[in-house]
């Protein structure tokens, strides 16, 4: 699997690319700033982007924008979004075209590289990876008594969560310790509680979660 | 001197024409009377009982210096002119002083409303600290105030020019009512009385006719003069009442001085808060990390499966370290903030709070950087306050620059009832932006809705 790295610091570029490397990924290309990332996608046509949202020039948000353009040049280019903080906002104008095949993680969970390189593959096969801090601030910002989120059981709230990071249902399961179809059960249950269409869909499911979450 | 308070009027559009401004500005100017009159009884109440204790003094030592001790009939009389004197001057001159400030203050008000001459108004603030006053730093306060003295002033030139100024207009237009309806209801039978009561006037040719046109005259005259002489009482306010340009300097100097005070307070209490959470926080778990790695490293070849175990404890130490710096930096500058700009961190805020939270109205530029990142710290305790205590399920942040002001709305559907001079938040977000000569304003009715407006000069860049 081929992937394009856009990172400024060094130390922590150099980190990335051993870390893939080591779990069987190939690097085409490794830069240091938003314009050379387009040009990188450009030219080596990756599998996946993982991109951090703070690079130079502006060191603002000049790495999510890069990731958005390169979304509009290239449709559906898996894009993994890294940042030092994760805001909302910038999750909404990730998740914004619908499309999927985008990740929004803070760096953090670079230090567990089985559950990273996890989220790199499930981003590259076109779903949606959400950092467990968003999830958390949307849950606890829906946690108001009449929501219909009270409506849920402590599991199926727990299953919820997980499955807006954008966990399959059989990662859901052997994170939970139960069967798959204990699983099917409650998230049935959470798409009838929530008013939800329920889809087979792994993506398309996560972002109805994501976009009930949000409203 | 020149300042702006003491240009001259020019006609503005507070003055109507026609006779119905004449009649309003006729009872404006007797609506003045009022506000004249309490004036002058204060006046009576701040002057005399220092009178009364001079005269009583006056004469005692007067008596003693001719007569010797114990001699005067009258000492005992002038002895006790003195007491209530000094007593008055002990209870009744600061009220009195602080009564006929509000009554100036009323003035300046009334003169902006009716008159359509705007007074600007400058005093000392109430010194500082907890408590009452002590009457002795009252009086300093008071009497060391230019403000007072202008004052005072007033009541005495209102005293004796207000009445000219103000009854002038109505006494003609009055006469002239007279001079009208007294003959015409003479011919009436009922009202035939009347003009044995008020005879007409003794000059040849009187006929009603004439009688009626002089009054017309007159009522004509009182009614025109009216709004001049009106304009003419606000602009003898202004003169006497607006401050001068050295008493405006001097308190905005004071107000720098106490604002810098505040602004360099509150920046070494948030550099110590911080050097304490890093010494506390991240620092000690770095330390800590140091010692896990440390010891892992002793054990790795001897007990590999003990250092693998430290290893973990290392990593997750490592990532509580940076969740603590996160926070850290997300309280002293919040990242979307530098990012994107004051809108789009309020839009984030917004996001992040319990609460249905709507975000209207936008920027055309970003605002200082300092003004800005004031401006979010407000609005986030804002919105903290209203999750916490006004039992609100829904708010709204507006925000507009126009006229170059930075003008931020929080409102919310809570209780009301919020008191800035109650809580501690709404009273440090003012200090905070007062630094930027920022005001906020609350307005939240017992059973709400609660709307905190702050604003601050600023330009866009």
């Amino acid at each position: 699997m081929r992937v394009v790295i856009a990172e400024d610091l060094f130390l922590l570029r150099d980190g990335l690319i051993r870390l893939l490397e080591a779990y069987g990924f190939e690097v085409a290309a490794a830069v240091a700033g938003g314009a050379d990332f387009i040009a990188a996608v450009r030219a080596g046509r990756p599998d996946v982007a993982v991109v951090d949202v703070r690079l130079p020039p502006t060191f603002t948000d000049e790495g999510l924008r890069a990731a958005l353009d390169a979304r509009r040049e290239v449709p559906g280019l898996p894009v993994l979004v890294l940042s030092q903080y994760v805001e909302q906002l910038y999750a909404r104008e990730l998740l914004a075209d619908g499309a999927g095949a985008v990740g929004y993680l803070l760096k953090d969970r670079v230090l567990d590289g089985d559950q990273f390189t996890d989220a790199v593959r499930r981003v590259a096969g076109g779903g949606t990876v959400m950092d467990p801090e968003v999830i958390a601030r949307l849950l606890a910002r829906n946690a108001a008594a009449q929501s219909p989120l009270s409506r849920l059981s402590p599991r199926e709230r727990e299953v919820l969560g997980l499955m807006a990071e954008g966990r399959s249902n059989a990662a859901i399961a052997a994170r939970l310790v139960v069967t798959e179809r204990a699983v099917a059960k409650h998230t049935a249950a959470i798409f009838a509680k929530l008013d939800l269409q329920p889809s087979d869909d792994d993506n398309r499911r996560v972002l109805a979660v994501l976009a009930y979450l949000g409203r | 001197m020149t300042t702006a308070a003491s240009r001259p009027a020019v006609r503005g559009p507070g003055m109507r024409r026609g006779v119905g401004g004449g009649l309003l500005a006729l009872a404006r100017a007797v609506g003045f009377v009022g506000p004249l009159l309490a004036g002058a009884a204060l006046l009576a109440a701040v002057a005399g009982p220092p009178a009364l204790t001079a005269l009583g003094l006056g004469r005692l030592i007067g008596n003693l210096v001719s007569h010797g001790i114990g001699t005067g009939n009258d000492t005992p009389r002038d002895l006790l002119a003195a007491l209530i004197g000094v007593g008055c001057c002990r209870f009744v001159l600061p009220a009195a002083l602080l009564a006929i400030r509000r009554l100036a203050m009323l003035t300046r008000h009334l003169s902006a409303r009716w008159c359509g001459v705007p007074v600007a108004s400058a005093y000392a603030p109430r010194p500082a600290g907890p408590g009452r006053l002590g009457y002795q730093q009252r009086m300093s306060w008071l009497l060391g105030d230019e403000g007072t003295w202008r004052d005072l002033a007033w009541l005495a030139v209102n005293a004796a020019a207000g009445p000219v100024l103000l009854l002038v207009p109505a006494t003609l237009a009055g006469t002239g009512v007279v001079a009208f309806l007294i003959p015409a209801l003479g011919s009436l039978a009922p009202f035939s009385g009347l003009q044995r009561l008020v005879p007409p006037p003794p000059f040849p040719g009187n006929t009603p006719l004439v009688l009626a046109i002089i009054g017309l005259a007159f009522a004509a005259l009182g009614l025109w003069s009216g709004p001049w002489l009106l304009r003419g009482y606000g602009g003898l306010a202004r003169l006497v009442l607006a401050p001068s340009g050295q008493a405006e300097l001097e308190l905005r100097v004071r107000h720098l001085a106490q604002t810098r005070r505040e602004t360099l307070d509150t920046g070494a209490a948030e550099l110590r808060r911080i050097e304490r959470d890093l010494h506390d926080g991240a620092q000690a778990r770095l330390v800590a990390m140091g010692l896990t790695l440390d010891a892992a490293g002793r054990l790795i070849d001897t007990d590999p499966a003990a250092a693998r175990a430290l290893l973990i404890e290392a990593r997750d130490a490592s990532a509580k370290a940076l969740a603590e710096l996160r926070d850290l930096v997300r309280g002293i500058h919040p990242p979307v903030l530098a990012d994107r700009g004051l809108a789009d961190a309020l839009r984030a805020l917004a996001l992040d709070s319990p609460l249905r939270v709507r975000v209207t109205g936008s920027l055309d530029g970003r605002p200082p950087a300092p003004v800005e990142s004031a401006a979010y710290f407000a609005v986030s305790e804002l919105l903290a306050n209203v999750a916490k205590h006004a039992g609100a399920h829904a708010a709204e942040v507006d925000m507009r620059h126009s006229s170059g002001n930075l003008r931020i709305s929080v409102s919310d559907d809570g209780a009301g009832g919020a008191d800035p001079r109650r809580g501690t938040g709404l009273r440090g977000v003012e200090r905070r932006l007062a630094a930027f000569d920022g005001v906020l304003a609350v307005s939240s009715p017992a059973g709400g809705p609660t709307v905190v407006t702050m604003e601050v000069p600023c330009a866009l860049s």
